[in-house]
């Protein structure tokens, strides 16, 4: 058995209720479900979660470094889709 | 001193700490990383459950002995667990195998014991019963792919269930009368033992083995000659170095 037949596989994981899963790391697994049990031994040690999904690294598309100027440097100069430009009233806590 | 639950007490914990030192081997050379981890946390929660209950086994004799001197200074026939756990377990079909008898066992003995009348037993057991069940999770997994898996993998792993089903009945040897009632009596585990493995090694298309069952005596310290052997390995520090820590 060689690394070379066990996929790579994405894991995220929830800490608590309420939060959303985050990106751990990764592991090898045979499949989904063993994927799963590694996440489990390898990144809840120390009562990390609550929850893990486990995703197969090659079902994520994800943007790649060429496209970045593209995908990305639009929004940099619009700074109006920051909530900037709103006064804050004093005595407002909380905000 | 309550002679018998002594005795029975140092049964579980050995059980335990045998199967930890045969899973140890592992770690460095399970076939991948993930799977390494996966028996060394096995190993580890098996060793914490030995620990627990030297310590208990200890106190219930009440000569001051502590769980480092009843692991590192006994002799193999003072040991008292059964012959499933102590013997080589270099393949990974015979560890699965293994594993999947051996928690399925302590899963029903533990979940028995925690309703039990000694506190102490019945707590080290409510804490032990989540631990195997995963083991056994982990042990079930691992048949049902190489049972169901390549002609190569289901070959190997039947040759495993074969080799481990001889010493699977003593697992089931009664208890002495003196405990009757007060802890979980191996005994009585049998059918619902044999019925969950049997489940999974019918689902994994490997056949439960036909084979007369070895004989026994782990419980009064006869044991295998590979116990001598895992023991020198496991004592030799302490007993060079007494009391060395770090």
């Amino acid at each position: 058995m060689s690394t070379r037949d066990w996929p790579l596989w994405e894991v995220f994981i929830r800490a608590r209720r309420g939060l959303s899963h985050v990106h751990s790391g990764s592991l090898h697994a045979p499949d989904a479900e063993m994927a799963l049990r590694n996440a489990r031994d390898l990144y809840t040690r120390r009562g990390e979660g609550v929850s893990i999904w486990v995703v197969r690294a090659s079902d994520i598309e994800a943007s790649t470094p060429d496209e970045r100027d593209p995908f990305f440097d639009p929004a940099a100069d619009k700074i109006y889709r920051h909530p900037t430009f709103y006064d804050v009233p004093e005595g407002v806590e909380h905000l | 001193m309550d002679r018998s639950l002594f005795d029975y007490t140092l049964g579980l914990a050995d059980d335990a700490l045998v199967a930890a030192q045969r899973m140890g081997w592992w770690i460095s050379r399970a076939p991948e990383l993930e799977e390494d981890v996966a028996l060394a946390n096995i190993g580890l929660d098996q060793l914490g459950q030995a620990r627990t209950l030297l310590s208990y086994a200890g106190e219930l004799e009440g000569e001051g002995r502590s769980e480092d001197d009843l692991a590192y200074l006994r002799d193999d026939r003072e040991f008292r667990n059964v012959k499933l756990v102590e013997r080589p377990m270099t393949d990974f079909g015979v560890a699965m195998a293994r594993l999947l008898v051996f928690a399925t066992y302590q899963l029903h003995l533990y979940r028995t014991l925690t309703t039990s009348d000694d506190a102490t037993l019945s707590a080290i057991a409510a804490k032990a019963v989540k631990e195997v069940a995963y083991h056994v999770d982990h042990a079930t997994h691992w048949v049902l792919r190489l049972g169901d898996g390549t002609d190569e993998s289901h070959a190997r792993m039947q040759a495993a269930l074969d080799a481990e089903w001889p010493y699977v009945d003593e697992l089931f040897t009664p208890l002495t009368e003196a405990l009757g009632g007060r802890v979980a009596d191996p005994a009585a585990l049998r059918d619902a033992v044999l019925a969950d493995v049997r489940r999974v090694v019918t689902e994994a298309t490997l056949d439960v083995p036909d084979v007369s069952p070895a004989l026994g005596g782990g419980r009064d310290g006869l044991h295998t000659e590979h116990l001598g052997y895992l023991l020198a390995e496991m004592q030799h520090l302490h007993r060079s170095h007494p009391g060395a820590t770090w």
